[in-house]
This record gives C-alpha cells, sequence and structure tokens, in this order.
C-alpha cells in the first residue's frame, strides 16, 4: 500500500518533470574551443537580410574567432511586440537592429541596453543622431544605414513630358496635379493595402510644421500642442483636399507599397509620398527607371516653410543579458559597421536612402538622382527630423486614421481630434508629464 | 505537492459520498495531476493574473497600479462603439446564417440524394483550411480591381462592390467567408441530431397523411432544437471573439470601419498598451459571458420543457 503510493508520487513527479525539461533545455550553450558565437538579429523586410548577410560575412573574414548567427524578425508593430516581449523575458538576441527615436525610448533603454558611451564611432555622430540613441544616461545605440527623406517622390519623365516644375508650395503642387490629371495620369498614387504609407501627409509635412513653430515638438510632449490646431492641423487638411479633388489613383484603397512603387517609376502615376528608403526597391525592381525619379519635399503652404522632413537611420543595440566574451564580440561588431569595411557594405549592397548619420561613413560619387535631389535640402541646412525624433509621443492608430481622411471616411478636423486622443494613452504608458 | 499526498485518502475515510465517488471514479485521483498541473499553470494563473494587470499600467518591464483607469480608457476609446456594434452585427449575423443553412443542408444531406457522400465532404472542407488560409485567400479574391470575384462579375457585366474597402461593406464581407467556412461544422452537429430522430414519427405522419413540409415544421423542427441550441451557441460564441479571420482580411480596416472588440483589444497589445488591452480582454470576456449565460439558460430550459 504505502509503496504503491510512493511509486506513484514517483511516476507523477517524473510527469512533471518530463514537462519541464524542454523549457530548461532553452537555455545554456556556449563553446570551448575559443571562439564565440554571437546572434544577429533583424528585420525580414526588404533588403535588410542580404545586407546583414553580407555584412557577417565581411565581417567574420576580418575576425576568426567570432561567428555571427543571423535571426530575423518581422518590422512593423508585430516587430516592437516581440522586441519588447525578448528583452522583458531575457531572451533577446546579442546584437539587434530596431529603430531609433521614439520606438527606441519605449524599449526602456536605461534598464535593457549595455551603454556604449566608451566606443570608438560615437564621435563621429552627426549632432542630430546622438539624441536619438541616448537617454540622460547615455548613449546606447550605433547608426546602421543611412537617413531618409520622408517627401513627394515623382516621375521626372511625366514633369519633362508636361513641362511642368519642382513645386515648392502647396498651391504650385494643386496645379501640377490638375495638370497631370487632365493627362490622364494619377496625380498623386495612395497605397491604403499597407496602412503605414497613409501617414506621409502627417508625418512628411512635419518639417514645415517646425519651419512655422520651432518649438512645436517640445510643447507637443508637454501637452501644450495639438494637432487639432495649425500649423499641424494642415496635413490633415492636405490628404482631405487631395481625396476630395480626386488626385488618388482608381485603385488608392487596396494598393500595396509595391504597387505604389511600380506606378510611380512606370510612369502610372506621377506623385508618389513614402519615404526615401523606397530607393531600394527601384533599384531591385525598376534599375533603369532609376535616373527617371527624383524627390521633394512635401510643400507647405507658403515656399519659405517647405523643409524636407527626414527620418534618422535606425540604430543596433546591445542588451544587458549579452555578458561577457559575447558582450566584447559584440562591441566588435558594431564597431565594425562605422569602420571603412562596414561602411563599404552600407553603400554597396545598400541603397543609401540619404546622407550619412556618421562621418564615418561618406556617399558614393554616383548615387542615384533620388539622392543628388536631397542633397541642396542639407547642404543649405533646409531640413527638420521627422516628429518621432524630437517626441516620444507617437499614436499608435495614425494609420487607420490617415487612411480614414484619405479616403473621405472622416473629415481632417475629426481626424486630427481622434488622433490627439488617440496619443494620450501612449503619453501616460511613458508616464509623460502633464497627461 | 506533500499537503497533496499527505491527504487521508478516500478509501481509508469512507462516507457515503465518497464511496459513491470511488465508485464512479476507476481511475486514482492521481491521474488528475498532469493535466491540474497544465491547467494550472497555462490557465487558471494567467487568467487571475490578468484580472490583477487589467488594472495596472504595464510595460512589460514594470508595472503601476492605477485602479479602473484602464477599463474607463477602454469604454472611451472612440472607436469602442463602433467595434462593439460590429461584434454584435457579426456574431449574430453569422450565427443565424449557420443555423438556417446548416439546417436547411443538414436536411438536404439526410435525405436520398445523389452524390450524398461528396455534398458532405464538400461541405466541410473549409472547416479544416487555416483561417488564416481562408482570410489571406478570401483577400485576393475579393480585390476590388484584380480579383477573381469582381472580374468573375465583370464578365457577366456586373460592376462588383469594393467587398473589402468599401468601409459600409467590409464586416459583412468578411461575415460572409465566415459563413462559408463555418457552416460545416453547423451542418454536421444538424446532421447528427436529425439522423437520431427515430423513424417512427416520420412513418405515424405519413400515415396520418403529412406531406414533406409538414414533416419537416412538425417533425425535424422540434426534435432538432438540442442541435440548434448547439449550433446556436457555439457559433455565437466563435462569433463574439472572432479574430483571426478579420485580421487577415482588413485588419479592421479600412479605418476602423470592421474593427471588433478582440481586434482592438490586439491592435492595444500591439502597441504595447498592455495592461489595457488585458483590461480589453477582461471586458470581452465579460461581454461574452452575459450574452452566453442568459442564452444557454433559455435554450436548455425550453429543452426540458419538451
Amino acid at each position: 500500500m504505502k509503496s504503491s503510493s510512493t511509486r506513484r508520487v514517483l511516476l507523477a513527479s517524473a510527469g512533471i518533470v518530463a514537462l519541464a525539461v524542454p523549457l530548461a533545455a532553452c537555455s545554456g550553450g556556449g563553446s570551448d574551443d575559443g571562439t564565440v558565437e554571437i546572434s544577429f538579429l533583424t528585420q525580414n523586410t526588404g533588403t535588410n537580410v542580404e545586407v546583414a548577410e553580407a555584412l557577417i560575412e565581411a565581417f567574420e573574414a576580418e575576425h576568426d574567432d567570432i561567428t555571427v548567427r543571423l535571426e530575423t524578425q518581422p518590422a512593423g508593430t508585430e516587430g516592437d511586440n516581440l522586441i519588447k516581449t525578448k528583452l522583458a523575458t531575457g531572451e533577446m538576441e546579442d546584437v539587434f537592429y530596431y529603430n531609433s527615436g521614439s520606438l527606441f525610448q519605449a524599449m526602456n533603454p536605461d534598464q535593457n541596453l549595455v551603454p556604449l558611451d566608451d566606443e570608438p564611432w560615437v564621435d563621429d555622430l552627426i549632432d542630430t543622431m546622438t539624441p536619438v540613441v541616448s537617454t540622460e544616461n547615455g548613449i546606447y545605440g550605433a547608426p546602421f544605414g543611412a537617413t531618409q527623406a520622408g517627401a513627394v517622390v515623382y516621375n521626372k519623365k511625366v514633369y519633362a513630358d508636361l513641362g511642368l516644375e519642382v513645386p515648392t508650395s502647396w498651391d504650385e503642387f494643386a496645379a501640377n496635379n490638375e495638370a497631370i490629371k487632365a493627362a490622364g495620369i494619377a496625380p498623386v498614387i495612395q497605397t491604403y493595402g499597407d496602412t503605414w504609407t497613409s501617414q506621409l501627409f502627417i508625418l512628411g509635412d512635419f518639417g514645415n510644421v517646425l519651419a512655422q513653430d520651432p518649438d512645436w515638438a517640445e510643447e507637443y510632449t508637454a501637452a501644450e500642442r495639438k494637432y487639432v490646431d495649425e500649423p499641424a492641423l494642415q496635413g490633415f487638411t492636405n490628404q482631405q483636399t487631395g481625396f476630395e479633388a480626386g488626385w488618388w489613383n482608381e485603385d488608392f484603397a487596396s494598393a500595396l507599397y509595391d504597387d505604389g512603387a511600380r506606378m510611380v517609376a512606370t510612369g502610372e502615376g506621377a506623385h508618389y509620398p513614402i519615404l526615401t528608403g523606397i530607393v531600394s526597391t527601384f533599384q531591385q525592381n525598376y534599375p533603369d527607371e532609376l535616373e527617371n525619379i527624383g524627390v521633394f519635399p512635401l510643400p507647405a503652404q507658403n515656399a519659405e516653410d517647405t523643409k524636407l522632413t527626414v527620418w534618422l537611420p535606425n540604430a543596433v543595440y546591445i542588451p544587458k543579458t549579452t555578458e561577457g566574451d559575447k558582450l566584447e564580440a559584440a562591441k566588435t561588431f558594431i564597431e565594425f559597421l562605422n569602420s571603412p569595411g562596414g561602411c563599404e557594405i552600407q553603400t554597396t549592397v545598400m541603397v543609401p536612402s540619404g546622407p550619412f548619420a556618421t562621418s564615418a561613413c561618406t556617399l558614393p560619387d554616383d548615387v542615384p538622382g533620388l539622392l543628388k535631389d536631397m542633397q541642396p535640402y542639407f547642404d543649405e541646412g533646409n531640413t527638420n527630423p521627422a516628429l518621432e525624433f524630437l517626441s516620444p509621443i507617437k499614436g499608435p492608430n495614425l494609420e487607420n486614421i490617415t487612411v480614414e481622411v484619405g479616403s473621405g471616411i472622416r473629415s481632417a478636423e475629426d481626424g486630427a481630434a481622434l488622433y490627439d486622443e488617440d496619443v494620450v494613452k501612449q503619453a501616460q504608458q511613458l508616464g509623460l508629464e502633464g497627461w | 505537492m506533500t499537503s497533496i499526498a499527505e491527504r487521508p485518502r478516500e478509501k481509508t475515510a469512507p462516507s457515503p459520498r465518497a464511496k459513491r465517488k470511488s465508485m464512479k471514479s476507476m481511475y486514482p485521483t492521481w491521474f488528475y495531476i498532469p493535466s491540474a498541473v497544465l491547467y494550472i499553470v497555462l490557465f487558471a494563473v494567467p487568467t487571475f493574473a490578468s484580472f490583477y494587470f487589467s488594472l495596472t499600467r504595464w510595460t512589460l518591464f514594470d508595472s503601476t497600479f492605477i485602479g479602473l483607469d484602464n477599463f474607463v480608457t477602454f469604454f472611451t476609446e472612440p472607436m469602442m462603439f463602433q467595434s462593439l456594434i460590429n461584434t454584435f452585427i457579426y456574431a449574430f449575423l453569422t450565427s443565424g446564417a449557420k443555423v438556417v443553412l446548416g439546417l436547411a443542408l443538414g436536411v438536404l444531406l439526410t435525405g436520398a440524394i445523389l452524390g450524398r457522400g461528396y455534398l458532405r465532404s464538400t461541405i466541410f472542407f473549409p472547416v479544416l483550411v487555416s483561417t488564416i488560409g481562408v482570410g489571406v485567400t478570401f483577400k485576393v479574391l475579393m480585390d476590388p480591381f484584380d480579383g477573381l470575384i469582381n472580374k468573375s462579375l465583370a464578365a457577366f457585366g456586373i460592376d462588383g462592390p469594393d467587398w473589402l474597402t468599401d468601409p459600409a461593406l467590409a464586416i459583412y464581407s468578411i461575415a460572409i467567408v465566415d459563413i462559408w467556412k463555418g457552416v460545416g461544422i453547423a451542418t454536421l452537429i444538424y446532421i447528427a441530431g436529425i439522423v437520431a430522430i427515430p423513424q417512427e414519427y416520420y412513418e405515424a405522419a405519413k400515415v396520418d397523411g403529412a406531406g414533406s413540409w409538414k414533416n419537416f415544421w412538425h417533425i425535424t423542427l422540434p426534435l432538432v432544437r438540442p442541435a440548434t441550441a448547439t449550433v446556436v451557441l457555439l457559433s455565437l460564441i466563435g462569433g463574439l471573439r472572432s479574430f483571426e479571420l478579420i485580421w487577415a482580411m482588413t485588419r479592421g480596416g479600412p479605418g476602423f470601419s470592421s474593427d471588433v472588440i478582440a481586434s482592438v483589444v490586439y491592435k492595444q497589445y500591439q502597441a504595447g498598451f498592455y495592461g489595457l488591452s488585458t483590461a480589453g480582454t477582461v471586458v470581452l470576456f465579460l461581454v461574452v459571458a452575459a450574452i452566453i449565460i442568459p442564452i444557454q439558460y433559455l435554450l436548455t430550459r425550453r429543452q426540458v420543457e419538451s
């Protein structure tokens, strides 16, 4: 009787152990032969994987004692979630690639990331880059890739055929659009099948907002400025105007980002407000059209307020869970990114979407026309950073709201008011003052 | 562990109730432990933890207790009302259609028709396909310009609607796909229910001169009430918490026009509002319970009466 009861206890315990063993097997690892293996997490979108593979190959050629294992994950909100979950559970890869600016702040860097203040590449960063990968306590990320602009990508052939000039104010832009429409070409391409692309009228207009109100971003973080008021409301109004004027391509509600790239490259459409990172899609799918594609900032109402809105590059970070040899190897890997070898990968495999954010890397001379169009704005100081690099507040529902405004479901004022409500949650979650 | 092991076993302290229990169960209590551990670790603990976290502002890294603020925020979400309405439209529409179509198909497929086995499997087949796969496929089929559906309609000179991009239509388009996918289960339940009706009733009715319509109305329909109750409950619960199909097809869009409670919760979760989205799941739990419990009571009570 007693023995059978003991046996049962044993069996039950064995059962529990059997359940728990696979969980424990997940941790552990390491090697004894002197080489260190680190893992590098990147996003599986666009050309990210090819770039990472080229980078790892070049790095391993220089460093025999370090091997790098590539891991990928989705970008966008799904990726945001994975990053936070991995950091919170201590399962993050040794080095990972992720957004700078507001999304970087949302990772709780002081608690989760390794400070990199003493690294040699830190002094090379341009002034606007440092704050978007830093907290009050130090710098946590190294830029990877080039800056990009949120602007109007346009087809130069269409412009040449119709004898149009690059607009500097909204009225000129509107006049161009009417001329293009009369010629039977879609003046403005919108692709709401990929909802994030709908936000450019607001996000890409931010340079113009800042030109009219230099303190807007700080005041916004302090809950003193709102999107329902000018000058910020203008972005929503512009989008509504575009829909009401019938500027969009016929299939705007279901078209995807790749369709937008096709339309502007082939001249089915004239303007596509988008991030200039799209240049890598052109390079891949329409290399022959690359020189027919140009870019100009989203025009402000007054020509003197028109500024190019610039996105700073994403960065690579090291989580606190990377320790010992792996930490040293991870730092060496990051250092390599901003060395001549790393820069070469960034300029050849990865088509630069704008100037670099570190003086360690310089643009080659034979850049696509898209970049040449951007350079004067940088040279003349006519650029402003996007809002997400000046304020940690970015509401999650902006892309749905802009789809509604751009589809005529909701008015610009309603959309702006709804977005103001939407960001309150984000500000509270971040524990900001005054919300 | 030890406290369980030292608990007096039922055999040593027999009471009338325990005796009955031990007679009923042929397995020792120990056999429950593996499933109990799984249930507690994977279900009970998270459930109760979620009640707590719904009262906090939670970043995964740390949480601050904020009382009922999350529930206030959840109910003042601008798109909350719309998504609540959508949830009800979706649940009642799909549930109703599955009852009507499931019963019709059930009657058809228990009758003597040609190719019955083939038709039965054809109708059941969509149930076996992954919901996400169905969603992605129909998203392509329902594309307003290049989709097969509108192209086919165009061949007959019909200008097809913007199935998924028209804000007034999107939720209904998804509901149609849901019905197509889910009607197989309803049909299966009805077939089982109809087959279980004793043939004597029909024979007696035949003697009395009843036609097939009267047979259906006075014999089949009342006697498949248990099947109806099952179909209603299952499809209503499924409809109220429906998410995958909506997410695969529209992500709640265009804008917020096909959002339901579950997709709002998921979006909040994606945005990193972990406390808020947990509050949302608690609300969803309460809504489902508030609708299902009375309906279940109503349906089972009638069953007893009949």
